[in-house]
């Protein structure tokens, strides 16, 4: 059962993920912890920073990993979770093959047809806030405004450097263009010398 | 042929880091310079309609390639091979870090990690705001999906479906009044 769930779940990701790897971060944060709690937050954000260090696509790098932890964290050994993985990234991009072959042809023609200009007109900045909403999912409590402490810890010292941290990382992406890499990696080596 | 498809989407999944976008001048070298697969037009044309399309972006241009070499096996060479690297080191982690992930040293780098996750995510949705083109008239479509999603705990997936309906029906509507 959990296997067709997962199944599912990605198959949905795949069928819906307009936007790229951050849209797509935003869509399985809401079936793999809001809907079915395979993972918790915490895992949530550590599998995407996992995803985001190794190389790949981020949307491949987490189905693989969540597959494998949501197998794993409901009791099945690791061949089970191997098996998790496989299901949820053939899941991911069955969807592309379809709509690839199916519809690239029809789309490169019509990409510029008024009707489909007027879809993306909607959808394009419906992206832009979903990520909005990945991030303030990320940055607070479920349904309130507290901070929240699987981010960002819940003691007074670690809430403040998590705080600053958050707030260099976001001017070291946003202004000065630093490469995520970098700054996970310089983030790593932060917690281990304040926590 | 199938086996250079394979591989030369496994180097392109294994040598982009940070995925996406930053995989489009590595595909780019492989694809139109160096193999001569697809013209650059061509290829420009496929990128527009590999973003607008959903799923994973590097999977969507090599699922389009592969089919364009030879047919369907190609197709499965290719994103077998883009997804191959990917699929393997992942696992590899997530095999090793569920023993780790309680050692002090693992757990204190990721209390350092967390938060600039978010805000690596939190970062791109201003420079994505700008090139959505958001302005008077449509800047509180992204405020209403990202409030209907965080407050109200709508799945996504419900948001985005809205999103294509409005967006056909604001079509029609363009459609009736020219002038507008």
């Amino acid at each position: 059962m959990l296997y067709f769930l997962l199944f599912i779940a990605f198959l949905k990701m795949g069928l819906f993920g307009f936007g790229g790897g951050y849209a797509i971060i935003t869509l399985i944060y809401g079936e793999v912890v809001s809907r079915y709690h395979w993972i918790s937050t915490e895992q949530f954000t550590d599998i995407v920073a996992i995803s985001q260090m190794t190389p790949g696509p981020i949307g491949i790098n987490s189905a693989t990993y969540i597959g494998y932890t949501a197998a794993v964290e409901n009791g099945y050994g690791v061949a089970m979770g191997i098996l998790g993985s496989a299901v949820a990234t053939v899941a991911l991009v069955l969807p592309s093959f379809v709509i690839m072959l199916a519809l690239s042809r029809v789309l490169i023609r019509y990409k510029d047809h008024p009707r489909v200009k007027c879809v993306f007109a909607v959808l394009r900045p419906t992206v832009v806030g979903m990520i909005a909403a990945a991030s303030l999912l990320l940055f607070f409590e479920p349904g309130s405004v507290n901070l929240s402490t699987e981010n960002f810890g819940d003691s007074t010292w670690q809430i403040s450097c998590s705080l600053l941290l958050f707030v260099l990382a976001f001017i070291g992406s946003r202004f000065y263009r630093m490469s995520p890499i970098g700054l996970l990696c310089a983030s790593a080596l932060a917690g281990l010398l304040l926590f | 042929m199938l086996f250079q498809l394979f591989t030369t989407f496994m180097r392109i999944g294994l040598f982009t880091i940070g995925g996406g976008y930053a995989m489009i001048p590595m595909i780019e070298r492989e694809v139109v310079e160096k193999n001569g697969w697809i013209g650059r037009e061509d290829f420009l044309d496929l990128v527009a309609v590999a973003q607008t399309c959903p799923g994973v972006f590097a999977v969507n241009i090599s699922v389009f390639i592969g089919y364009r070499m030879r047919g369907v096996r190609g197709c499965f060479a290719c994103a077998l091979g883009a997804m191959l690297p990917s699929f393997v080191i992942i696992l590899a982690i997530a095999l090793f870090f569920e023993q780790f992930k309680d050692n002090a040293v693992v757990a204190s780098m990721f209390k350092g990690i967390r938060p600039v996750v978010v805000a690596l995510i939190a970062a791109p949705v201003f420079s994505m705001a700008k090139t959505a083109k958001l302005n008077r008239y449509n800047f509180w479509i992204p405020i209403a999906a990202a409030l209907l999603i965080w407050l109200l705990g709508v799945n996504p997936v419900w948001v985005i479906i809205a999103a294509c309906i409005a967006g056909y029906f604001y079509g029609l509507y363009r459609d009736e009044v020219p002038d507008k």
